[in-house]
Parts: C-alpha cells; structure tokens; sequence
C-alpha cells in the first residue's frame, strides 16, 4: 500500500536544540532517507521550504480565488516535508517512521489509488 | 423436532461461543469485515430456520462454522473479482475437512488476529472497546450501547468509522511480530481492563448491560489466555478479575451504599473462587516475568486471602506496591502505596509519601479523600475536615460520595470540637 507520510516539527522543540546537535539530527534524517529509498520504501518526497515561504489559495464554489500568506492551517506544529512510501501494510508504515531520527510528529495517509488520479 | 424455545436457547449460547470465532474466520475468507458479518448473521438465521426442523446438530458450532463456510464461498462465487480467494479457500477446506471444526489450530490463530486488529493502536479507543465487544464479545450494537450509557446510533457511527479505517487505512489482520508483541498485548490487554471496570465500578443497577461488562470482559481474557498460553500477563489480568468477582457481592450493603473493604462481611466472598484465582497468579508469576496485572493481582490476592481485615500482610503489600513503581512510576499507583504504607508505618509516614503527590492528584477525588484520611488518624480533624470536603464536587459516582458525606459526618461540623 501506498502512504504518504507528513513531517512536522514543532518549533519549540527544535528551538531548544543547539546547532551542532541539530547539524547532526539532519546528518542522521539524509542517511535515513537515502537508506529507505534505496530499499524501495520511500518513493519520492522533499524537505519543503520553511512555512514563512507558504502562499494558500482559496477557491470558492463559483470558482473565484483568493491568494493568502500562510499555511493553510495556523498550528504549534509545521509540516516540513513528506515522502510517499510503499509498503505492505499500516504496521510496516508505523514500524519505518517510528525511527525517524528527530523529534517530530508524523502523519501516516494512505493514498487513494484510482484510476482518476495517480496511479 | 426441537421446540422453538430449545433452538433459541442453543441458538443463544452458540452466539455466544461461536460468533467472534464465525467472524475471525470469515473476516480472512473474504477480506472484508462487514461482509463477514453479514454471513455470519446469514449462518445464524440460517440456523434458527433448520433446527427446529432437523433437530439440533449435536455440535451446533460445527454445524455454523460449515454454514457460514458455504455461505462465503456463495458470497465470493457471486464476485468475480473475488476468484483468487476462492482458489485459496478450496484448498484450506480441504484441509479443514481432515480436523474438527472447532478448537482447531486454525480457527484458534483467526481470533487472536481479530482480538489484535481490534485493539489496534491506530483505532480510537472507544472505537476499540465497541469492535471489541461487537464482534469477539458477541454483543450487538444496542447492548453495546446500554452498557456504555450512550446513543446506539454512536456506537453504530464508532463501528462503520473504525472497519472503514481498517480497511483504507491498511490495519492487517494478524497478530504482531515478537518486536512489537509487548506493547500490543499490553494494548489488547488495556482494551480488556477498561472494559472490566466499566462493568465492575458501575453502580447503576438499573442497567444489567453494564454489570454483565465486568464478566464480558473475564470471559475475553481466559479467551486470550487460551490463545496466548505462554504470555503470564493474561493469566494476570485474568486471575487480577476473577479475584475482584469473587468479592463483588460484598461491596455493596443491603441500602446498596459501598462498602469498605475494612468493613466488608468476608463471608460473603467466594472462597473457591478466589483459591482458584490465585492458583493461577501463582502460575503465571512461577514464569519469572512479572507485569502490572500480575502484580496488582498479587496486591488484591494478598487482601482476598487475608483471615480479616486485621491478619492482612500489609508490609507484603507495600512491597509489592514497589515492585508495581518500577514498572508503572505513576502518581495513581504512589498513591496506592502510600494508603497501605500507612497500615504498615502509621499514618504520619503515609501523609509524608502524599504530599509530593499533589501537584499531580488535587483534581482527583480519592487523592483527596486519603489525605483527609490520613489527617482524621493523625487527630488533625479541621484539616480532615477541609480535604474531605474539597473531594466532593470531584466525586460523580453516587456510591462513593455516600461514603464521603458519612466521612464527613463523623468528622462533625467542625465547631463542636472543644476549646480553641
């Protein structure tokens, strides 16, 4: 089954953590991630910007937009990157990013596999 | 011919015994819960047409199980999209044939990955405790509902959410690799003993449902013990239940007020019940891995055994409360230990171990009620008084704020004390 997987960090958290260690953290998140792509389980994904970089776009129901800064959702926590996984089932998904190797909180979707959209 | 009322009165207890087991089995036949559970009721309705007119089957599980087997091969003929299963069932009834049908390996495996998915970490846990009762309790969906005091269209709502999530969200139907067992069984077991005390700490007699949950949840738990005979903690949890069934008669005084175990009539407990009860702590603890249940198990086994109130071994079970702090460092638990530590110790000591408590237990009724406790032996009467008070408006279940406003009573209003 295919996930995908959503990144958030709570700033807080990462606020607390002196450079160095984070340096580390993100050493220890690339081997990780090149790990897991190399065995097949990551398909694809990115680190995304920071969220200051957000622009959200709404469109209404007669088809009018309205351009905004910001994530769509104000929250403690900010989705930092994803990647979309393929593995067997929800406990193979919960087992691979129970060892994301930084504190984070990660979402778990699976992907709805249709004929109208993806694959 | 068997009368109507011989046939449902089997048609009852094979519900009872089989569903779950009926269930399990189809939900891995055809992949998919709700349709197994169409089957199941199809093998059931099925069954209340034939008996009365052939007679009972002399294994009426066996008689289901084949039934319901049938009925999902039809189901899965039906659908062509279905034709890789089938394959794989012809072979598996094949094999099926050559064994009873019951008790089996086979079907053995079913429930356990079935009490697993349950229980599933992944599902909200109202959501686990519903499927859980629904579909290895065997209860339907408004005795569910009764039991747990809300809406039947809730716990329905509950019930389509967490099979829609099992099945898009890819929860497997098996039971965990050893790596994650641990934690699992311990979800599965949790699942278990809130579902006890929901029935067991419930005072509303009007409501039989919610009674019956303490014993529901005991005939759960020898069920896994049956199906995981090597783990120790089942055997906890379950020797931990059956303790407090064989003492439940005597909590409650003939006005229905609680009764403190202090003043229970200890003759009105289940003697047998509770030897055989703690044959089976014995058991489970002669494995060498002790967990929470088998040690609050052994807590209450050292009270059941105890000649009265005054032969109880308390300093047996202060170190026992240690023993628990280890594996579960919770305020609830110091809070256990401190009570029994003051049978030990005194008063004094215990009120010591509290304070640091505080911070942590004030919003909790029994944190205040053992405190002011505490004060009372210490003959500090206006701080008793004051704790004691404090707990009331934290106190929802009617019994046990019956025993506080007594509490409160004896403490007297405060200004009859003498000279100040």
């Amino acid at each position: 089954m295919k996930y995908m997987v959503l990144i958030a960090s709570d700033g807080e958290t990462w606020a607390g953590i002196d450079e160095a260690e984070q340096g580390q953290i993100y050493g220890r998140i690339l081997a990780w991630w090149e790990e897991r792509s190399a065995a097949g389980q990551i398909l694809e994904g990115h680190q995304l910007q920071p969220v200051e970089t957000a622009t959200t776009v709404r469109v209404d129901r007669d088809g009018g937009a309205t351009v905004t800064d910001g994530p769509f959702v104000e929250a403690k926590e900010m989705v930092g990157g994803y990647a979309i996984i393929d593995v067997p089932d929800l406990d193979a998904a919960i087992a691979l990013v129970r060892t994301w190797p930084a504190p984070d909180l990660l979402e778990i979707r699976p992907l709805v596999v249709s004929e109208g959209m993806g694959t | 011919m068997t009368s109507r009322a011989e046939v449902e009165v089997a048609l009852a207890k094979a519900v009872r015994e089989e569903r779950g087991r009926l269930v399990a089995g189809l939900v891995r036949i055809l992949g998919d819960w709700d349709a197994a559970e169409e089957v199941a009721q199809d093998a059931l309705v099925s069954a209340l047409e034939h008996w009365p007119r052939t007679g009972l089957p002399g294994r009426p599980g066996a008689w289901l199980t084949t039934t319901a087997r049938r009925l999902a091969i039809d189901r899965l003929r039906r659908s062509s999209r279905y034709r890789e299963r089938l394959a794989r069932i012809a072979t598996e009834t094949r094999e099926m044939d050559t064994r009873p049908a019951t008790g089996g390996p086979l079907d053995a495996d079913d429930r356990l990955r079935l009490l697993f998915t349950c229980c599933h970490p992944a599902l909200a846990e109202e959501a686990q405790v519903a499927l859980t009762l629904r579909t290895i309790g065997g209860l339907d969906t408004p005795a569910v509902a009764r039991a747990f005091l809300v809406p039947e269209p809730t716990v329905a709502q509950r019930l389509v959410r967490a099979k829609r999530k099992i099945r898009d969200a890819g929860i497997p139907y098996r039971v965990p690799e050893p790596a994650e067992l641990p934690a699992r069984l311990d979800g599965v077991l949790r699942v278990l003993y809130l579902i006890f005390n929901e029935g067991y700490l419930a005072s509303d007699g009007a409501v039989p449902e919610r009674r019956d949950l303490a014993r529901d949840a005991a005939w759960l738990t020898s069920l896994l013990c049956e199906l995981m005979p090597d783990e120790p903690e089942p055997m906890g949890l379950l020797a931990l239940m059956r303790l407090h069934l064989a003492r439940a008669d005597a909590r409650f005084g003939t006005d229905g007020g609680l009764v403190l175990l202090a003043d229970q009539d200890r003759s009105r407990w289940d003697a047998a019940a509770i030897r055989d009860a703690d044959r089976l702590l014995r058991a489970a603890l002669r494995r060498g891995r002790p967990g929470r249940y088998q040690l609050q198990a052994a807590i209450v086994a050292e009270h059941a055994l105890a000649r009265d109130y005054a032969a109880t071994d308390w300093a047996e079970i202060v170190g026992i409360y240690d023993r628990l702090l280890l594996i579960e460092p919770t305020p609830v638990v110091a809070l256990n230990r401190a009570v029994a530590l003051a049978e030990r110790d005194g008063p004094a000591a215990a009120l010591a171990a509290m304070e640091p408590l505080a911070s942590r237990l004030a919003g909790w009724h029994l944190f205040r009620a053992a405190r002011g406790e505490m004060l009372r032996r210490m003959g500090r009467l206006d701080e008793a008084r004051h704790a004691t008070r404090a707990a009331l408006p934290l106190v929802s279940n009617p019994a046990e704020r019956r025993v506080l406003e007594e509490r409160l009573a004896q403490l007297g209003s405060g200004r009859s004390e003498g000279p100040t």
